[in-house]
């Protein structure tokens, strides 16, 4: 568990506060005692011995961001990203929060895993870690993993995340079997014999470069699967990672027949397109891959129209050495967590397709609701887990500065408006963004804490 | 006349790529100006001149195959490194040849002989032999956009000898020098590009080289083999073989890549045949002096029937002796011109 402190009564002072569950958007001080939120309002009174930090101007309070897909890589790829790293890139890119795939080796189909993993958390310190557990043994997509024992251990989740649950009727099964311990299925949706050994989008980038093609469809065909199986079960499914434009119809058409279908995207699948394959940059590899204009209008949609409930980043680290082959050869993934907030403000929030109240509902309000964790809110008594922004910071992504031990990016060198002042986990401040005038109140906090 | 390689018609003895004591000497032979790219990895890396220019040079290299002494002193003291990881008799020879012809040091790397039969990487592949200082490595390679890894990681030039499905520039530039100098232009003509478009790096280097110089296009093949927006390449495409043969001045047929058929596109080699395969009697739809043309190997009696292939429209291994004049132009444009 993240140590919490036992530290004073703390107060931040005099920011805007976003926290679309209770209602809140516009100048509020937060209580923070024992590491929870006690109160949230204008102008609250500071008692002595309280601990004041004035938020910097500008800056918004909102409750943690939760990132619902990463890679934390430990045990096995320790070369590529181990969980202190991960977690230390968490909370520089704001999330308070990790929820992180099974695809480990081992696989986290085992309890013994889960307890590895929390127990490197618990020593690391800084964001909160939710495991999620395999479907099945081994990601092998044949039986059952030990669902039961995985939830008692801590995960919250499962997911074959890197590959789906290709067999429909172990779906349905897990889908069922799950929802008895309260947890969704996540879903990696990819129809394996239509995408075939293909890198990258079909379409016509990928046929003039010659990439062997991953056809929308392999995905839609999946999600629409997961929806039907979602309806007949009556339970929840999660669908990793949407991408493209007709999977997402299908969990709108889901949403409407009152299927308990949600869906996150990447900031990559809202920016990027295909066209950017043409100098076959491995670092714009990933599955599901970068589509079409459209899709990316398409996504843009669901985040505006609500049938996108989720941003996760799919952080997928890789060392250097394995991406810097031919693109055919290179594994699939971008790490995202230091770069996704700024994306999000600049692309969605300043372009203008969100408020930034609805990107909190997508980076922290749906993320807790859909894995059944807390957080998403300040509400009093909730665990103190702070994302502050700074809107109007200019930032530039520099891979070679990231927490991270990957720095496979598409972003590096791209400018950014908005970024992240500080970030506090259980009242604690774990994260402080040095650029950001004022943010050294933060710092203040930690110094009073002794 | 051209410099002999025994330097008879050399000034001073000073090898020409070097730009000095050029007088009296065809201009073509001189330091060339070169092309805007370091290295050649598509067709889409050339601008129309550029591609002018390389079949102009072909076209003057081809005399020095004439000659008794097939050599010229042009890449003297260069170093060209043909870096094969693929299997290749007809590319791999026909680069080897044009280097010996403008007297470059060549060297042959071969992925069974070499350190990628010990894992090494491509990567790490390219910087040893860079740390050798060639000049030039011609790449041929099972992935698209090897050359393109390999180019960001050396100062020697690269020419693409065929990358997986990408493209195959030289490929390209030799059926235009063939098409050239049968029918005098390349500009207007109607080429019919026929076989599995899909797999193929010849087709897409040749649709950018064709349409670049005005040449109509039309595509053909089973559905199942077509790319995924042909339009959008600037092509027409057709399933119909008797639609694409009509009224052409060119037919190049494209090579069945047995390997990937996996029975998945077609269902046999004899019913593609039966579909697709060109014959004597497919072929009188075509204009009467229509050239057949393939990049090889052939698979005779799949997508061309023998008689086809040996017949009197056949300029197949006119494509091959071609072959080598474009690659000592390319080559010579290539390394023969300054280093920034």
């Amino acid at each position: 568990m993240v140590q919490v402190s036992n530290a004073d009564r703390t107060i931040l002072k005099g920011g805007h506060v976003v926290d679309p569950v209770n209602g809140v958007d516009g100048s509020a001080d937060v209580l923070i005692d024992g590491g929870c939120v006690t109160r949230v309002g204008p102008n609250l009174e500071v008692e002595p011995g309280t601990v004041v930090i004035e938020v910097p101007r500008g800056c918004v309070v909102c409750p943690g961001f939760i990132d619902m897909h990463v890679h934390l890589r430990e045990p096995g790829h320790e070369h590529k990203e181990t969980v202190a790293t991960g977690v230390a890139a968490a909370v520089a890119g704001g999330f308070t929060a990790v929820a992180c795939m099974p695809n480990t080796d081992p696989v986290n189909d085992d309890a013994s895993i889960t307890r590895l993993i929390l127990g490197r958390a618990a020593q690391a310190g800084l964001a909160r870690v939710y495991p999620v557990g395999a479907v099945t043994k081994g990601q092998a997509g044949e039986q059952l993993a030990q669902i039961g024992e995985l939830r008692a251990a801590g995960c919250v989740a499962v997911s074959d995340d890197g590959r789906p649950v290709a067999n429909a009727a172990l779906m349905r099964r897990a889908l069922e079997y799950a929802a008895m311990f309260d947890m969704p299925v996540i879903d990696h949706c990819e129809d394996v014999s239509l995408a075939g050994d293909g890198v990258a989008h079909e379409g016509h980038r990928a046929a003039v470069l010659g990439l062997r093609g991953l056809p929308a469809a392999a995905e839609t065909i999946i999600v629409e699967r997961d929806v039907i199986l979602s309806g007949l079960t009556g339970s929840p499914v999660h669908i990793a990672h949407i991408s493209a434009r007709g999977a997402l119809d299908a969990v709108r058409a889901g949403k409407h027949r009152g299927i308990r279908v949600s869906c996150e995207v990447t900031p990559h699948h809202f920016t990027l397109t295909d066209e950017q394959l043409a100098g076959y940059d491995t670092n714009y590899k990933m599955n599901p891959p970068l589509r079409e204009a459209a899709d990316v209008e398409g996504m843009l949609d669901g985040l505006r129209d609500g049938s996108i409930d989720c941003i996760a980043t799919d952080h997928a680290p890789h060392h250097y050495d394995e991406k810097l082959v031919e693109f055919d050869r290179a594994p699939f993934g971008i790490v995202g967590l230091e770069t996704a907030v700024s994306i999000c403000l600049d692309r969605l929030v300043h372009a203008g397709h969100v408020p930034l109240s609805r990107l909190v509902e997508l980076l922290a309000v749906n993320p807790a609701r859909v894995l059944g964790v807390p957080g998403g809110a300040l509400t009093p008594g909730a665990p103190a887990d702070i994302t502050v922004l700074a809107p109007d910071l200019a930032v530039t992504v520099e891979a070679a500065a990231f927490r991270s031990l990957a720095r496979n990016t598409p972003f590096n060198g791209w400018s950014l408006r908005g970024g992240v002042a500080a970030t506090m986990v259980g009242g604690r401040t774990v994260y402080v963004n040095a650029t950001v005038a004022g943010a050294a109140a933060f710092d203040q906090h930690l110094a009073a804490l002794g | 006349m051209l410099p002999r390689a025994d330097g008879t018609r050399h000034d001073a003895g000073i090898p020409l790529t070097e730009g000095r004591g050029s007088s009296g000497v065809p201009p073509v032979f001189g330091t060339p100006a070169g092309l805007r790219a370091k290295d050649l990895l598509s067709i889409g890396d050339l601008s129309a001149d550029e591609i002018q220019l390389i079949l102009d040079t072909a076209e003057a290299m081809k005399e020095v195959g004439t000659r008794t002494i097939k050599k010229v002193p042009t890449l003297r003291g260069k170093t060209v490194v043909n870096l094969f990881f693929e299997a290749s008799t007809r590319t791999r020879a026909s680069f080897e040849i044009a280097e010996k012809r403008l007297s470059a040091d060549t060297l042959n790397v071969t992925t069974a002989a070499s350190s990628v039969a010990k894992g090494e990487t491509l990567a790490d592949t390219v910087r040893n032999l860079e740390a050798m200082a060639p000049d030039v490595i011609v790449l041929r390679h099972a992935s698209a956009g090897a050359g393109h890894l390999a180019a960001r990681l050396c100062r020697a030039r690269v020419i693409n000898a065929g990358d997986g499905m990408h493209e195959h520039p030289t490929q390209a530039l030799l059926d235009a020098l063939t098409i050239r100098q049968r029918k005098g232009k390349v500009k207007g003509l109607q080429v019919s590009i026929i076989g599995d478009l899909l797999h193929s790096r010849v087709l897409r280097s040749n649709v950018l080289l064709l349409r670049a110089l005005g040449a109509e296009v039309c595509t053909c093949g089973p559905a199942t083999l077509m790319l995924p927006d042909m339009a959008r390449l600037g092509v027409r495409a057709t399933t119909s073989i008797d639609e694409a043969v009509e009224d052409a001045d060119v037919i190049m047929l494209l090579r069945i890549q047995l390997e990937r058929m996996r029975g998945y596109f077609f269902p046999s080699l004899r019913e593609y045949f039966q579909q697709f395969g060109m014959t004597a009697a497919r072929l009188r739809r075509a204009k009467p002096d229509v050239i057949i043309m393939h990049p090889g190997p052939m698979n005779r009696g799949v997508e061309i029937a023998s008689d086809v292939a040996d017949g009197p429209y056949s300029v197949i291994l006119e494509q091959v002796a071609n072959g080598v004049a474009v690659r000592m132009a390319v080559l010579y444009l290539l390394a023969g011109a300054r280093h920034e």
